[in-house]
């Protein structure tokens, strides 16, 4: 049985959208790297302060 | 909703695929709404009692920034048929097309989602709950329903501009008190005129897309009188923190002058009512209520984080 996504023209980005495509995946990267330290950083206080507590 | 855009302009394969900028999502959180939620949050906060770890009281704060922000987009994406007809808000992302309104709502539940369980885990759960109804406040019962129905829409939706000082209030302590109410109260009581005052300038505006605030709803006259009234409650309001033990002296002097500029400037808006300079008077008031209330949350803050920035530093 043929694949209905195979008879899909191939959609060609424009510059435009190419550029702000790409904008959009470097903020995102930045936002979860961020998240990530930010993150990990409030574990280790939390850790920190259960341990403190004890 | 019957706003769409989903760059059906861009002709065959190239369809449907987005050229929003990252600044056109970060313009979804309406930036400068959430820089006065930062510092309303934020001397909510400073005035809770205890000791707050600084990197669980910024994480806090970004939850509730990115919260309020949040319910931004989701009233971007409602109102897009409203915004596009508007000179204030036609160049938001979504009338412009540069968002979809798919984008924003996903982009707006999503980080609802997020803020509400950050500030859970961060903090408690007390203050993720505050931080779920602000958002639903502002997004349910403000934008889709008080907005387009009632002309006191921003009277009751002021609620949910107010609340981030008793969400910040709960993250840093896990409890309720009287001071955070204090603050909401300020907040709440200083909506009216604010917004009102530019209302007064954009009457015709909300009248042809049938939004009723005061003005278009009731009258000029009416709307004026209302104006005056919310900013004589507000002065004494405004002077609390410092009467109640948790503002100095300085708040305190500047909170009264601050009180009677704006009742000053109200008389003005109800005074002057020509054509001509009406708007003028209408305008002042706008400005000096947005200075009124960053002085006041300024000063708590400044007030408290002076003694917490000098302990680092000895």
């Amino acid at each position: 049985m043929a694949n209905p996504a195979e008879n899909e023209p191939v959609r060609m980005m424009t510059p435009e959208q190419a550029r702000s495509r790409r904008a959009r995946n470097l903020a995102l990267c930045l936002t979860i790297g961020g998240l990530v330290v930010l993150f990990y950083a409030v574990t280790l206080v939390k850790l920190g302060m259960r341990i403190g507590s004890m | 909703m019957s706003y769409a855009s989903e760059n059906a302009d861009v002709p065959g394969a190239t369809a449907r695929i987005s050229v929003a900028e990252p600044r056109d999502f970060f313009a979804l959180l309406k930036p400068r709404v959430m820089s006065l939620v930062v510092l309303t949050a934020l001397a909510g906060l400073l005035i809770a009692p205890g000791h707050l770890h600084p990197l669980l009281g910024f994480t806090a704060l970004l939850a509730i920034s990115i919260g309020a922000g949040a319910s931004g987009a989701l009233n971007m994406w409602y109102d897009a048929d409203i915004d596009a007809r508007m000179t204030r808000t036609r160049t938001r992302p979504v009338p412009a097309g540069r968002i979809t309104p798919g984008e924003a709502l996903a982009f707006g539940l999503t980080l609802s989602g997020f803020s509400v369980v950050t500030l859970g885990i961060v903090a408690n759960w007390l203050a993720a709950f505050l931080l779920a109804f602000t958002i639903f406040f502002y997004a349910v019962i403000y934008t889709m329903w008080l907005k387009r129905w009632t002309p006191q829409n921003i009277v009751i939706g002021g609620a949910a501009g107010a609340l981030p000082p008793v969400v910040a209030y709960a993250a840093a302590t896990g409890t309720m008190a009287i001071e955070p109410w204090v603050l909401f109260a300020i907040i709440f009581i200083w909506t009216p005129p604010h917004f009102w005052a530019l209302a007064l300038v954009k009457s015709a505006e909300y009248a042809r897309v049938g939004v009723p605030m005061m003005p278009n709803a009731k009258g000029p006259d009416r709307t004026r009188t209302e104006i005056l009234v919310y900013s004589i409650l507000l002065a004494p309001i405004g002077v609390a923190p410092w009467l109640m033990g948790f503002a100095s002296l300085v708040y305190g002097v500047v909170s009264i002058i601050g009180g009677v500029a704006m009742i000053a400037f109200a008389v003005n808006v109800y005074r002057v009512r020509s054509a001509e300079h009406g708007d003028k008077a209408a305008m002042k008031l706008f400005g000096v209520s947005i200075l009124y209330l960053f002085a006041l949350f300024g000063l708590i803050v400044v007030e408290r984080l002076i003694p917490f920035v000098m302990r680092l530093i000895w």
